[in-house]
Formats: C-alpha cells, structure tokens, sequence
C-alpha cells in the first residue's frame, strides 16, 4: 500500500501578544491509502492545528514553523492560498465539530453544495445537482430531490452533520479530515454518523483522518490510532495493540477515565490529575511529566525518543528504555524508531 | 402572510393614532397658542380668527374633527402660513428634503458598506485605522459644524461650491455631504464590525475548507450575513434623512419640510406639527416594514408570519 498522507516533523505555532504558543511540536506520522487514522487527545493537545495544517487552514497569527507535509506524493505544505484551494474540497475534506453553526444559514443546501461541486468539477448547474442529491442519497436523507432546496436551519444537528459530510465527499476526496464529527451529536445519531463516514469511505475510497477525544469513537472506526499530549504524539500505533497494551502513560490514563461495560460495580474512574501544559512555554521535557504517575528525573529534563514497540507501534515514554524501573504493563528496552 | 400584513397595518395604524393623539395633546398643553403675539393681539380679532379655525370648540370636538380630517389625507390649514393647507407644505417641502435625502443614502450605501468591508479585510493595518480615524470623526463633529466647514472651504476658500441653494446640481454637494456624514461613518463602522464579526463563523471556515475562493467566500458567504445588521439600521436612517434635517436645510437654504417643522414648533402651529410629525411617523413605520421584508430576502431563517 502506498502512503496517502506524510506529515514530517511538523510544528505550529500562533504568534499572539503574549508570545509564541507552540500548538504542535515536531509530529511527524503517515497514513496509508484507505487507513481509518484517529487522533484522540484532550483539549489543546494539537489534534485541531494538526488537520487546520494539513489543509493549510491555520489563520493569522498562526504559522506551519517547520517541517513538511506530502499528500499523495506532493508537497503541499509549501503551496500558498490559492493552490491549496484547488486541493481542498477536492482531494482533502473536511468536516466539523458543530454542524449548527458549519453551514451558512443564508444559502439553501443545494446552493452550497452545487457551488463546491463546480468550483471543482466541469459540469452543468443540472449534473452538479444530479451528484449533489446523489451523495445526499448517500448519506441517508429521505427525499433528497426535495430536501436539497431546505435551508440548515430547517434540518436536524444530525442531518446538518449528513449534509456537511455529503459536500465534503461530493467531489471524492481521496482523504477526508473529520474534527470531532460527532461530538454535538445526539449518541445515536453518532453512530449513525460514524457508520455512514465508514461506508461512504470505502464506497469512493477515501482515507480518513478522525480527530476525537472520544476513545469509543476510536475503537468503534479506526483501523490506526495517534495520542496526542501537549502539542507532541505520545503514541501511535493500530487501534488493536494499543487498546491491547498501551505502552504510554497517557494513554493508559485516558483508558482509565473512561467508563467500561465489564468493570465491577465498585470500581471507580480515575481520572488524570492535573491540567495540560502551558503550551506558551512548554517544559522543556515530557510535557505529560508534570501528571504522570510514574515521573522520573529525566522526564523532566529531556523528551524521551520514540520507542519502536512493534512494527508500526511507537511509544514515546522513559519507561520503555532499558534502565527504567520496572511498571507493570510496559515493554522495557525496545529500539529508538529510525523512521 | 396576508394575515401578517394585515396585522402589520393594523399595528402601524394604531400607533398612528397614539402618535397623532399624543402630539395633538401636548402641543395644546403648552402655554401660548398660534396666535400669541408679543404685542398682544386684540381680543375681537383673537376671538374671529379662534372662531375661523375652530379653536374656541372643546379639545375632543377639535381632536375628532382633526381625526377625520386626517382619515380622508387632509391635514388642515397651517396657522402661521396663512392660506396654504399643511398638505401643500408638505408637498412643497418633502420634494426638496427627500431629493437631498436621497442622494445622501446612495452616498451611505454605495461609500459606507464597502470602506466598512475594506476596513475590515484590513484589519488593524494602515488603511482600516485611516478609515476608522475618519468614521469616528464623522460620527462625533455635528452635521452643523460639518457644514459649516464644508461652507468655509469649498464655497469660501475655493470657491468651487454655491454657498446656498438648491438651484445647481453643484448646490447638492454641500448638503448631502454634510446631512450624510453622521450615517456614512456610522455605516462603515457597523459594516466593519460585523463583517469582523461573520468572518470568525464556523461557516466561513466551512467554504475556506471546501476550497472556495477567497473572493467567494468574503463576496458571497460572508457579506450577506454581514449585512444583516446594516439593513437594520438602514431602515429607520432613510425615514429620518429623506424628511430632511432642520440644521442641513437652514444652513443651505434648502426649500425642505425640515424648517418648517421647527419653525411650527415656535409659531404654536398646532396642525403643521402634528401634520409632519404624523407624516414622519408614517413613513418611518413604512421603512420599518421595508427593512423586515428585505430580511426575508437576506435571511431565511426569518419568514414573516408563517403559522408554525
């Protein structure tokens, strides 16, 4: 399989009065041609400025201060506005959190959809309504040859999320970025939600990427997954072994404040104490250090590298070098990933 | 939606008449009276003069006899101007007013919502805090100063302008600057802000996402949001600048409705000032109705009237 997306090394930052916020520090992960990629973290973690990067969204003060991005064997981090515009819509989507506000109120749903589908594909006003009710067939909004002429507000958060998805796959994108696409939804309807971006994706084969903060939402669809903290990616891996033996701390901790179906009665969550890093001026160490149970002097000082646990599994965390003490649950000594 | 007209007409006749009973009251509950004079006019000419125009009948037979006066557009006899009906002051006057008026919002609009939509593309650079720096300006010195100003340089110093009078094309200049200052600064200033305000949507970043054009995305997406606010103020300022301003008329010598309805303030005019006030009002409760029509036009999620 060839690689539709390598993000290599890339950094933002956002200029403000108070100094430099160093939202994303020096990721660098890919993606392979119809992967279900997801990238869970909390709030401020950099999983947003990673996808706004990508699609070359980051708006004043903001600034991509390093690294490169390659779509499909292209640079694009290195493309200005008005290149980046014939690729977004057209080979990278993407949605958004709340659909009550992603749609412009004062412009019907066919409007909005029809002026995407031309401004990236030679067709008729009549065939570009022909695909634009086809995709809204797609994603499961009855009567769409009527619905089409209804305005956002005349429609439900859940069919708002139908709508958007429908416009953002109505020039087949080969990659397609999801932030939070569920998470001002109704539980049901993320599901529903969910199992629609599944098949559609591999109905025209797009790849996607799911920003979350939602583990379920990540178990539930994603093949691979990425833990974001503090701006850095504190492990990668399939979706599988990481939910199998996470080898990260933080992900251990996040697995632990969610709320299992198997868990005895008396069992409790816990949660991660603390709050996330002052990204304005990041510590100079692991940024997860000053929360993590298991805090070593080094943690502190310096990052740790990214540990290789498996082909395609990297943790990167102190534990898993050699001369840790022993925590149970890690796999101590692996070799520093290369790639 | 017939309904809702209906309603709507229903309304603005109601407050027609509170507006006309309230003025009609007031302005008789002042001391003085239209034929007051400094040099006390004899009692035998008061008393033909009060009989001539009725005003010895009790209030309510005069307030009634105006009603129906006005149900049929006929505004009475003005008390000051002797032989001209209010109805012809006002069609002598409003033609003046309204043409100045005019030309003053087609200034505001076609000069205000763009330099409010530059400013705001331009956000905190040189050319926005230029065009601040005169919208407060012109928000903040008064229309009589401004054209004042206006006088002293282009008729005075330069000599390009008339100092008075309608009678030249060049003779608007003067007048519709200085009557459309106030609401142009106000215009770009509430264009900018708003447009400021529609660009930080999710929807916007919506259409960026979706590889649209930055020239669609602000000249499509973004400004009919933006508008919305503007078409708002825009209603009730044309009602006020097309009746015309006291200041900007006597100032320039202008023929308009504005003098004559300060001037029947002082003359205890009793039917001009309840005439132009009605006449004002009217056409104010009008724009009013205008503006909520054009939302339905701009905003579809306002629908004048629909039963839910």
């Amino acid at each position: 399989m060839s690689k539709i997306l390598e993000v290599k090394n890339l950094s933002t930052s956002f200029y403000t009065h108070m100094g430099e916020v160093q939202a994303v520090r020096g990721n660098s992960f890919s993606m392979e041609k119809g992967d279900i990629l997801g990238i869970v973290g909390e709030s401020g973690s950099g999983k947003s400025v990673t996808a706004l990067s990508i699609m070359g969204l980051i708006d004043h003060p903001g600034k991509i201060k390093d690294g490169e991005i390659i779509f499909n064997g292209e640079v694009i981090s290195t493309k200005n506005n008005e290149e980046m515009c014939k690729i977004r819509g057209k080979e990278i989507s993407m949605i958004f959190q709340d659909p009550m506000t992603s749609l412009n109120p004062v412009f019907t749903i066919k409007n909005l959809m029809v002026e995407v589908i031309r401004r990236h594909q030679k067709v008729s006003k009549k065939k570009a309504l022909e695909i634009a009710i086809d995709k809204l067939r797609m994603v499961g909004i009855p009567e769409p040859e009527k619905r089409i002429h209804a305005y956002p507000h005349e429609f439900s958060g859940g069919m708002r999320q139908r709508a958007m998805i429908a416009t953002a796959l109505s020039c087949n994108p080969k990659l397609l970025i999801a932030d939070e696409p569920t998470t001002a939804l109704d539980v049901t309807i993320q599901a529903q939600i969910l199992e629609i971006m599944k098949k559609l994706a591999s109905e025209i084969d797009t790849s996607i990427m799911i920003i979350t903060h939602d583990l379920g939402v990540i178990a539930e669809t994603c093949k691979h997954m990425i833990v974001m903290y503090g701006g850095m990616i504190m492990e990668k891996g399939t979706v599988d072994e990481i939910f199998h033996s996470p080898q990260h701390p933080y992900t251990r901790g996040l697995m632990n404040s969610v709320p299992r179906m198997d868990a005895a009665a008396k069992e409790r969550l816990i949660p991660i104490p603390g709050s996330p890093p002052d990204l304005l001026n990041p510590p100079k160490g692991c940024p997860f250090s000053y929360r993590c149970p298991h805090a070593m002097e080094i943690c502190k000082e310096e990052m740790a590298p990214t540990y290789k646990i498996s082909d395609g599994h990297t943790s990167a965390c102190w534990l898993i070098h050699l001369d840790a003490p022993d925590v149970e649950g890690y796999i101590k000594g692996c070799d520093i990933d290369a790639g | 939606m017939n309904g809702y007209y209906a309603k709507r007409i229903l309304s603005a006749l109601i407050t027609l008449l509170i507006i006309t009973t309230l003025t009609f009251v007031m302005m008789r509950s002042i001391p003085g009276g239209p034929f007051t004079r400094e040099r006390p006019v004899p009692d035998e000419i008061l008393k033909t003069l009060n009989e001539k125009y009725n005003l010895d009948a009790p209030m309510y037979e005069q307030y009634f006899d105006y009603i129906k006066g006005l149900v049929t557009f006929d505004l009475g006899p003005s008390y000051s101007k002797i032989g001209t009906t209010v109805n012809d002051l006002i069609i002598s006057g409003f033609p003046a007013s309204a043409r100045i008026g005019l030309y003053a919002t087609i200034l505001i609009v076609i000069f205000g919502i763009p330099l409010g939509i530059i400013s705001a593309l331009k956000q905190n650079k040189p050319i926005d805090y230029l065009v601040m720096f005169m919208a407060t300006l012109g928000v903040t010195v008064p229309s009589f100063v401004m054209a004042t100003l206006i006088i002293y340089f282009f008729a005075g110093k330069l000599g390009i302008l008339p100092s008075f009078g309608v009678t030249s094309p060049l003779g608007y200049v003067g007048p519709v600057l200085a009557l459309s200052g106030y609401s142009l600064s106000f215009v770009a200033r509430l264009t900018r802000s708003s447009m400021l305000e529609v660009l930080r949507q999710d929807y916007i970043r919506t259409a960026r996402a979706n590889g649209l054009s930055e020239f669609k995305v602000i000249y499509k997406h973004a400004i009919k949001n933006a508008l919305i606010p503007v078409v708002t103020y825009l209603g009730p300022m044309i009602a006020a600048i097309l009746t015309g301003s006291f200041v900007i008329e006597k100032i320039f010598a202008v023929p308009g409705m504005g003098r004559y309805f300060v001037e029947s303030v002082g003359n205890r005019d009793y039917t001009t000032i309840t005439g132009i006030t009605v006449f004002y009002a009217a056409f104010y409760i009008l724009m009013v109705l205008l503006v909520d029509i054009a939302y339905g036009f701009i905003d579809p999620r306002i629908k004048l009237g629909k039963e839910k």
